[in-house]
């Protein structure tokens, strides 16, 4: 019996192994055939990607997504994702292209193809009620903490730091979350919070933490198509963006805090063109 | 017991075909899928016990002389019964949770029912609400003649409920509470959508963080075969032991 359930496991397994073999098809080709680019960017990011009063997603990264579509001239649709499906809508072919607020690690490149150079940096910070009176990352051991699922860094705070998570699905159960007083702090991307910050309903709430694990945002392809026509076409858009300052231009229309990151790519960018 | 040449052969098995249980030698997936297996045990067993509670202290007010109390129980019935439970959980946990906050120590807000205390009252009320119909339908199926000989002997209406009726009905309704039950306890998993660290919720940040959704969807499959299997065999076991031979079935 046990040997029969072990090998119905290995079955499913294999089967689940197999329906990720890679598709043959061409991204690229695909989009100029359909006529339409569809990229998941996220929805409940604000500035990065965020519902407009009439319903449509705008931001940063939709901006990004527009470029993209201009440049191959195409029709633009943009997929709303959330951090736990967004590699799975590439893997499956529902988006052609990520830029959803991803940050760049070693076992994601395992999975699918993120595009150099990055495009965007963000680091982890907290963003508590002043009461709470947080000085350091060791005060939130043992306390509970509200997070988004799929985080990276969840796992590593949790084990560094023994805060005990209570993670949500979207940035608006969790904001409910901590307004209710479900955790003492919101552990996410510090870029998240900027923006909050300079929100009258959240004068009560403060970052004070130093920001750490610091790492860049990469846009993806599907993993197989890195090195193809739609990888080398994405490396190329990403290396204009930083030569021409459109990502700086597009931070400063969206009125995110200046980034270290993005003007010391500017200026590498230049710097390789003389 | 040392496990440590088990949990070995499991990132061996990583190592040469890609199959990546992490839930095995990595201690700190270890540690929370074990950890989530016994919140997902805690969650079921409560809501199981509740919820029957809940099915025959309503059958028995379902009976009850006084209209309003008839009524009420009529609504909840209504209210529970026709409402998905994902929405009634959000309800709970973010409606009701702000109502019942309360400002404590240094100032901070703080809820006062947790997110596991949110899960168990709302999945033990939207399954009671089942048990209660379950109960009616084996109430009903108590022949009149019955009841009334208890009444002739004297005894009191909850007497006879609880010593003629009820005994009688909860074996008609077995077969039928049986299945509300194992819907029971597959449904415990929406309650990561409050976080309530379950198992389903905890695979979810397993396979974020190590990125085995296959592998993590396939363990989940096999512990909740084996949970629900252990609830189906404890029920017929049950069902058998509580036969009396000649009258149902």
């Amino acid at each position: 019996m046990l040997k029969r359930l072990l090998g119905i496991g290995v079955f499913a397994l294999a089967a689940a192994a197999w329906v990720q073999a890679p598709a043959a098809a061409q991204t690229l080709d695909k989009i100029k055939q359909r006529g339409v680019i569809v990229v998941g960017t996220k929805a409940d990011y604000k500035p990065f990607g965020f519902r407009d009063p009439s319903g449509k997603i705008v931001g940063f990264e939709p901006d990004m997504a527009e470029d993209v579509a201009k440049k191959l001239g195409v029709k633009l649709e943009i997929e709303p994702v959330v951090s736990s499906n967004r590699m799975q809508f590439l893997q499956q072919g529902k988006i052609d292209l990520m830029i959803a607020t991803m940050n760049d690690k070693p076992d994601r490149r395992t999975v699918v193809g993120i595009i150099e150079p990055l495009y965007y940096a963000s680091g982890v910070n907290v963003l508590a009620a002043k009461k709470a009176g947080l000085k350091t990352w060791e005060q939130l051991k043992g306390k509970k903490v509200c997070g988004i699922q799929g985080a990276w860094y969840n796992k590593p705070v949790a084990e560094k730091y023994g805060a005990e998570f209570l993670n949500f699905v979207g940035q608006a159960e969790t904001e409910t979350a901590l307004l209710q007083g479900n955790c003492v702090g919101w552990v996410y991307d510090d870029t998240a919070f900027a923006e909050r910050l300079a929100d009258a309903k959240w004068k009560d709430f403060e970052m004070k933490l130093p920001t750490i694990m610091e790492e860049p945002w990469g846009l993806a392809v599907k993993l197989e198509e890195r090195e193809g026509p739609w990888g080398k076409f994405m490396t190329q858009l990403s290396q204009e963006w930083h030569k021409t300052g459109r990502l700086i231009e597009l931070e400063k229309k969206w009125k995110i805090p200046a980034s270290a990151f993005l003007k010391k790519m500017n200026e590498e960018a230049k710097k390789a063109k003389s | 017991m040392d496990f440590s040449p088990l949990w070995d052969w499991f990132r061996w098995l990583n190592g040469a075909t890609g199959i990546k249980l992490t839930i095995f030698y990595d201690s700190f997936d270890r540690w929370r899928f074990f950890y989530g297996f016994l919140t997902s045990v805690r969650l079921q067993a409560t809501c199981l016990a509740l919820s029957v509670v809940v099915g025959v202290v309503g059958a028995w007010l379902q009976g009850a002389r006084s209209r309003i109390l008839r009524g009420a129980l009529q609504g909840y019935i209504q209210f529970f019964r026709n409402t998905p439970p994902l929405v009634q959980l959000y309800f709970f946990y973010f409606a009701l949770g702000y109502v019942l906050s309360v400002e404590g120590d240094g100032g901070l807000r703080q809820t006062l029912v947790s997110s596991f205390a949110w899960a168990v009252i709302c999945l033990s009320l939207y399954a009671g609400a089942f048990n209660i119909e379950i109960f009616r339908a084996g109430i009903e199926a108590v022949p009149k003649e019955t009841v009334e000989a208890a009444e002739a002997l004297g005894y009191s209406r909850l007497g006879a409920y609880v010593y003629i009726v009820l005994p009688l009905a909860f074996r008609i309704s077995l077969p039928a509470l049986n299945n509300n039950l194992v819907n029971l306890v597959k449904t415990t998993t929406i309650s990561y959508a409050i976080a309530v660290p379950e198992m389903l919720y905890v695979a979810n940040q397993i396979w974020s963080d190590e990125v085995n959704v296959p592998e993590m969807m396939n363990v989940l499959l096999i512990a909740y075969v084996s949970l629900v299997g252990v609830v189906v065999l404890v029920m017929n076991k049950w069902e058998r032991a509580l036969r009396v031979p000649g009258y149902v079935s």
